[in-house]
């Protein structure tokens, strides 16, 4: 079942690419491919079950110990069914474009391969679909995006390369060190190998953090996420904060996490001070943009620091097991909500392109009256993302700091400096948009139409049921079976 | 001496003297019935090597090994040079030596075949210049064209010296070790300064033939300027040869320590110049002549660890052959653009010529080592083998160069994909294009071949 999920969006791909249909009909394969394989995830879902369910193995090279193998437990299912929804929104949404088919093709191509991610169990897979990634968004980036799209889609690959060669080599020390050499996600957790303490479990943590670290993206290797959010095409934008920056997040808790934490624990003192300068740094340069994709990018780099926050926390193996998994829950909650509620505002930020070809924000104001829509949605997402209870983003922030204030007081108490900019930075840029006098160059300023609304509704009434009603997240999630418990393994 | 142990090598050798009288009593424009002789010989050569594919043993007075690694040779050898055969009849149509062109390489193809087969100095000397005395022809092919010839006159410059240097080394270690035969040197040459020397400059010989520094410097210009199906021939079949060679002469001292490390060094500093001097390189063909000098750069790490790990020769085979044959599809799809070799003319190329615009993406994200292009496991094979053996630092350079690599092949590819066309483009078409698209449809089989090509590979060398 998982196995379709993957190959849908990929088969559909290769339809798009081989066969001449027109832009709609493009637009509807790639949109139904993303809501099949979303099915076979409800499907996988319904089916319940503990630890990691759906398993199905097929082995590639046997000699390396290398095999298709999949399987989820309930934080990667979780990310996956985001993952899928996401898609399934950025696909249908309405875009004027050129080689529109081709569009649609990458776009499949990149869900197969971004849901194929969260789902694998084998490491050199993971890695596969890690590096196809990065292929998919620079062709989407350097194709259809604006400005100057070849150099933002150039840094792009170039510095997530980086970081996902490092992972590879940390992947291929980390199977060495097993007794027999095989990359079964499933076995390295069990069996943690490098634990014991010296210099080459460091490095190899090291060389993780990196890695995963660039793909977060955390100060001070978040530089390539500005340029490449500014100038890709609005759903594509989507994508990139929605789904591929939790694949950082999510290998952060899988494989250093899970498969060594023994060092993690070591390590996550300097790994909490990380995520917190990324809360602040991200939330004070979000706060001086004026561009107002720019200013969402910034937010990403602030919101996935308390996911790396909350990380940290779950892995120190300090303070109270309690307090552990409040801060796993939050991390995995913040990845879901973050997606919806950031996928949702580059959607909006993709409409006002669409219909204005521009970002600056004091161009703007008083949008409110002829975009109620507009206006309401932007309004809701904006909340959502600055911690309001009720919505998302508030489970998840408050999850994580619980946590953190029961293992690094300090740091929490300084991270919680960021939901203030945060929540001063989305006030001022609502009231820039949508507030205030309208401009003469905004007169002929169209509202969202019916498809457009129905998307973000469809993102929208999620992040409020996850504020409201938690419960069904938290136990998918399961955080107690995430944390590996002390001393595992030695 | 049975002379059936020889059955490929003397194949491909008759074919070539065929070939040379087909191209003298056939009129110019038949010549391209030589293409068909030598492809056909080709292939029977490979026939035969199959029926000896199990062969284990030293031949001709143990100067010859039949073992895994000769086998492979055998394969990937005339394998990839048939398909370079098949890139040269409409390149070459109004040449007035147009049938002779087989006959050079083959002749070629048997230096690089005896190159890999050697388990003699003496052997291996007269493996590396015929493959180089040929090659310096194939390079000055266009003999009117300047820079064909200053590309040739570089090559022979380059080479006649590193010859020099390799047959001074096999003195130098013949009078330490009182021998040329492998059997007699493994594990026997004397650790003094001057047998460490003479091994020196017979590494030195080999590096030319790799392409690796210092003796690197010939393969840009062959690159740029010796006929484009020469060209695939010269950046790709000497160096499978060489690897397979100094592969057997490092195997051959276990237990210096210097020769190794002199190996490691070499490969880093190899994939550094290569791809420092691709980065601002606007000229495609220039460009992937340094990106394969820092190919070599990576398949060194493989020799690097030749014997501390078992997987390293297969990891070093596995990636030779990825990287030919990817090396290959690049100068194939710049073979039908008929030569074009801006990087400007590149601009919008998927708009008009999908097919050597997608082909050029492939075989460049598969140096890169994107997966599940094949370029990735062979990469991944390589840094299996040099982490198991404890060459991390060596990984981490390899590393720091991938990146810089992909971003002089995104360089080609970003403009090739993103920007709007200008101006019409040639192409060559005939089997040019078909071989092309052999090519292409090969590159991609091999990802799902690796499982099986992985395991039948050999572990082991002779002697």
């Amino acid at each position: 079942m998982l196995t379709l999920a993957i190959l849908i969006p990929l088969l559909a791909s290769l339809i798009l690419a081989f066969v001449p249909i027109g832009e709609v009909a493009s637009r509807w394969t790639a949109t139904g491919a993303a809501a099949l394989s979303l099915v076979a995830l409800v499907i996988v879902w319904a089916g319940g079950g503990d630890g990691f369910r759906a398993v199905a193995e097929v082995p590639w090279i046997p000699t390396l110990g290398i095999a298709w193998r999949v399987g989820v437990d309930g934080m990667s299912l979780g990310l996956a069914l985001m993952s899928a929804l996401i898609f399934v929104a950025a696909t249908a949404w309405p875009l004027k474009l050129h080689d529109a088919r081709a569009y649609y093709a990458w776009m499949a191509f990149l869900a197969g391969v971004s849901i194929g991610l969260f789902v694998t169990l084998d490491l050199i897979v993971f890695y596969v679909f890690f590096d196809l990634s990065l292929v998919g968004m620079y062709f989407l980036i350097g194709r259809w995006g604006h400005g100057d799209a070849q150099h933002a889609a150039l840094k792009f690959f170039v510095y997530t390369l980086a970081g996902s060669l490092l992972i590879l080599i940390g992947i291929i020390v980390l199977a060495l060190n097993m007794p027999t050499l095989t990359f079964d996600m499933r076995a390295m957790i069990d069996s943690p190998p490098l634990a014991a303490a010296g210099m080459v479990p460091g490095l190899v943590f090291l060389a993780f953090v990196i890695g995963f670290g660039i793909k977060t993206p955390v100060f001070p290797v978040h530089t390539w996420l500005p340029p490449a959010h500014v100038n890709a095409p609005g759903p594509a934008s989507a994508i990139l904060a929605g789904v591929l920056l939790k694949m950082g997040t999510y290998g952060l808790i899988r494989i250093p996490l899970q498969m060594m934490p023994d060092t993690f624990a070591r390590w996550a003192l300097p790994l909490a001070i990380v995520g917190v300068i990324s809360i602040l740094w991200g939330s004070i340069v979000a706060f001086a943009q004026d561009n107002l994709k720019r200013r969402i990018a910034y937010t990403s780099v602030n919101h996935m620091g308390y996911t790396v926050l909350g990380i940290a926390v779950a892995g120190s193996a300090l303070g109270s097991e309690t307090a552990r998994q409040l801060a796993m829950t939050g991390a995995v909650v913040e990845m879901i909500a973050h997606g919806l509620i950031t996928g949702a505002l580059f959607l909006i930020a993709g409409a006002v392109w669409q219909r204005t070809g521009d970002y600056h924000l004091p161009n703007f104001g008083g949008l409110a009256g002829p975009a109620p829509r507009l206006t309401g949605a932007a309004t809701l997402a904006a909340f959502a993302s600055l911690g309001l209870p009720g919505l998302a983003g508030f489970v998840a922030e408050l999850h994580i700091f619980l946590g953190a204030f029961g293992v690094y007081p300090w740091l929490a108490a300084i991270g919680l400096l960021g939901i203030l900019i945060t929540a001063a930075l989305f006030l001022r840029m609502l009231r820039q948009m949508f507030f205030g006098d309208l401009p003469k160059e905004r007169a002929g300023f169209t509202d969202l139409d019916r498809t457009e609304t129905a998307l973000l509704a469809g993102l929208l009434v999620l992040v409020v049921l996850i504020g409201v009603w938690p419960t069904w997240l938290l136990s998918l999630i399961d955080a107690a079976s995430l944390i590996p418990a002390p001393g595992a393994g030695g | 001496m049975p002379i059936g142990d020889l059955a490929p090598e003397l194949t491909v050798l008759l074919t070539a003297v065929a070939v040379l009288l087909l191209a003298m009593v056939l009129p110019q424009r038949r010549h391209g019935w030589c293409a068909l002789l030598a492809a056909a010989g080709l292939a029977l050569s490979m026939a035969l090597a199959w029926a000896q594919a199990d062969a284990h043993r030293l031949t001709f007075s143990g100067t010859f090994a039949l073992d895994g690694a000769t086998t492979w040779a055998r394969f990937a050898i005339p394998g990839l040079t048939i398909l370079c055969v098949g890139l040269a009849p409409r390149w070459f149509a109004t040449d007035r030596r147009h049938g002779e062109f087989y006959a050079m390489l083959l002749f070629s193809t048997l230096g690089a075949m005896a190159m890999a087969g050697a388990a003699d100095l003496m052997q291996l000397v007269m493996g590396v210049l015929l493959s180089s005395v040929t090659g310096y022809v194939l390079a000055a092919y266009h003999r009117d064209w300047a820079i064909s010839l200053e590309a040739g006159m570089k090559y022979f410059l380059v080479g006649a010296l590193a010859n020099a240097l390799l047959v001074i080394g096999v003195v130098f270690v013949m009078g330490m070790a009182g021998s040329t035969d492998y059997r007699d040197l493994a594990g026997a040459i004397p650790d003094n300064p001057v047998a460490l020397a003479g091994l020196t400059l017979v590494l030195m010989g080999l590096f030319f033939k790799l392409g690796a520094v210092p003796a690197h410097t010939w393969v840009p210009d062959v690159a740029e300027g010796a006929p484009a199906p020469a060209a695939a021939f010269l950046t790709v079949i000497p160096k499978l040869a060489a690897a397979v060679a100094l592969y057997r002469l490092v195997a051959l001292t276990p237990e210096t320590q210097a020769l190794p490390l002199l190996v490691a060094l070499v490969a880093a500093a190899t994939m550094t110049v290569g791809n420092l001097c691709a980065l601002w390189q606007d000229d495609v063909r220039r460009l992937v002549g340094w990106s394969s000098i820092s190919q070599t750069g990576y398949a060194l790490m493989a020799v690097a660890v030749a014997g501390a790990v078992p997987d390293a020769l297969p990891a070093l085979l596995a990636f030779m052959s990825v990287y030919g044959i990817a090396n290959l599809l690049a100068f194939a799809a710049i073979v039908e653009l008929r030569g074009r070799t801006a990087i400007a003319d590149y601009r919008g190329l998927i708009r008009k010529h999908p097919g050597p615009a997608i082909a050029l993406t492939l075989a460049f994200l598969s140096f890169v080592g994107i997966p599940p292009l094949a370029g990735f496991l062979g990469k991944f094979a390589l840094f299996v083998a040099t982490l198991e053996a404890g060459l991390a630092w060596l990984v981490v350079v390899a590393v720091a160069n991938t990146i810089l690599s992909l971003f002089y092949y995104l360089r080609v590819i970003g403009p090739a994909v993103f920007s709007r066309p200008e101006g019409a483009m040639a192409t060559l078409g005939g089997t040019a294009r078909a071989t092309f698209w052999a090519l292409f449809a090969l590159l991609l089989a091999t990802t799902f071949l690796w499982s099986p090509v992985w395991s039948a590979l050999p572990r082991a060398l002779l002697p």
